[in-house]
């Protein structure tokens, strides 16, 4: 049994902006954005929830591709926008509090952006 | 016009428990900006997916947090039971509820430990630690863990308990729940907190809401959100009205969590009353392929437990948002105007679990 049904519509990085507004206008908060890679793309999704309905955007995005910060429009959005940055090295155009990588402390570089599964990294051939 | 200085707060202070930096902009004791930094304890978990099978990612879940690490495991499994359709069996469900609240019961007690030492109510402390010791008790003796219970799995759980011990808990909650009020009284009552705390920190409704509070700190400023609500684990079958309050200011965020203590024994109450006989876990086949956002109320707030699968043994991504992370905006907002000697209890008032947030 499902406990919440939870909706995703795929949109494009050009009506990031109008759709996250329309959710604004609606009244309803914003949960979390994340970022997940799948092959060579990044996936973002953004979530939103008003009187437990939950609903989430999702924008796929080239490495390369730069995406609009929604600080705009929810200010809280930094802390999930910046560690996006920081872990996946997706790049945020007008954050409102821009940390410029040092948001979440890493030895190396965007660590997410390249995950060593199981028997691939150089541990496993020792 | 005074001259600003920027102060650092933080990582080590003495009201810390854990690392996080705040650069505080003052204008003579007047906190006018802050900025806040994390970090310290990043410690990559979510790529943990990488390397460990997702039926032993749970023990990874289950240590992001050394204090609502139950919850934490649970939240994941439940995840993966959605992608997977599994049935988990209603005594499982009723059993991760009671472990919840007693979560609950520890965080809250601990925090408000922490919150009395931070005022400098050095006894008052140590009384909030000393009841934390009984629920400890009782979670060490239903699950084999004060800290880490490992007794969530996918499926189900690994431990039952017995009738004989529920009666046995229930009983208990008589004794603990009035030793309980004789201390929240204090909290709620006594002149010298209060001084400390009314108009303290304050968050209003709309900012609390829009700013993406969650937990105490959104229920303290009147904002009626708890995923409990959405009726996860036995919450479904169980009564119980989310706990508001709506002055926003430090001594609501204390009272709700005062409050939710009984609200917690209630629903431990309920659940034993109302546990069914049955099987605690159901085997699990196959590898998850699918998505989905697994929601829970953790004594800070909500829990977000995103996981991605492929098909493989190895999950695509696994993404852990902590009510910390989003209560960082509104602890900007409660900081600005506030005196510097009051940034100690607005920091502590959000409950911080640095560990938790960095993951």
């Amino acid at each position: 049994m499902k406990i919440e049904e939870q909706r995703t519509t795929f949109i494009t990085v050009e009506n990031l902006i109008g759709q996250v507004e329309k959710f604004r206008t609606d009244g309803y908060r914003l949960v979390q954005v994340n970022c997940t890679k799948i092959g060579e793309q990044f996936e973002i999704n953004y979530s939103f929830e008003k009187e437990y309905t939950f609903e989430n955007l999702r924008i796929v995005i080239e490495p390369e591709t730069e995406v609009p910060s929604i600080t705009g429009m929810f200010w809280g959005a930094f802390v999930y926008e910046n560690e996006m940055h920081d872990l996946f090295g997706v790049q945020v155009r007008g954050m409102n509090i821009d940390f410029r990588g040092t948001f979440i402390r890493t030895s190396v570089p965007y660590p997410f952006k390249n995950p060593v599964f199981k028997g691939e990294g150089p541990c496993q051939e020792k | 016009m005074s001259r600003k200085i920027v102060m650092p707060f933080g990582p080590q202070h003495p009201v810390l428990p854990e690392p996080i930096h705040l650069d505080l902009v003052l204008e003579d004791e007047a906190v006018v900006d802050v900025i806040p930094s994390i970090g310290y304890i990043h410690r990559g978990l979510e790529t943990l997916v990488a390397k460990r099978e997702f039926t032993e990612y749970v023990y990874v879940a289950e240590r992001t947090c050394g204090i609502c690490s139950f919850i934490h495991g649970m939240t994941y499994c439940q995840g993966v039971e959605q992608v997977m359709d599994i049935e988990v069996p209603p005594r499982a469900l009723y059993l991760r509820t009671i472990w919840s609240e007693y979560s609950r019961l520890h965080s809250h007690l601990l925090w408000l430990g922490l919150f009395a030492d931070a005022m400098g109510f050095e006894n008052l402390f140590m009384n909030s630690w000393r009841l934390r010791e009984n629920v400890l008790d009782v979670l060490e003796d239903t699950t084999g863990g004060r800290v880490i219970q490992g007794s969530c799995k996918i499926g189900g759980v690994r431990k039952d308990i017995s009738t004989e011990k529920l009666g046995i808990m229930a009983a208990d909650l008589d004794d603990f729940e009035s030793r309980l009020s004789e201390l929240t009284e204090v909290f709620l009552e006594d002149d010298s907190i209060k001084s400390r705390l009314v108009g303290v920190g304050k968050l209003s409704r709309s900012e609390a809401y829009d700013l993406g509070a969650s937990g105490p700190t959104a229920r303290g400023s009147g904002v009626d959100i708890d995923i409990r609500k959405t009726g996860y684990a036995a919450y479904r079958d169980l009564r119980f009205t989310p706990v508001t309050e709506t002055s926003g200011d430090c001594y609501a965020r204390c009272a709700v969590r005062a409050r939710e203590l009984f609200g917690s024994i209630d629903l431990i109450r309920q659940a034993i009353e109302k546990i069914p006989e049955g099987e605690i876990d159901v085997k699990v086949k196959g590898n998850p392929d699918g998505e989905y956002f697994s929601r829970a109320e953790q004594p800070r707030g909500e829990l977000v437990h995103y996981v991605r699968g492929d098909g493989s043994k190895h999950l695509v991504r696994s993404r852990i948002r902590t009510p910390t992370l989003t209560n960082i905006p509104p602890l900007i907002k409660m900081l600005r105007g506030c005196e510097l000697a009051d940034v100690p209890v607005v920091v502590l008032s959000i409950d911080p679990c640095i560990g938790c947030m960095e993951r």
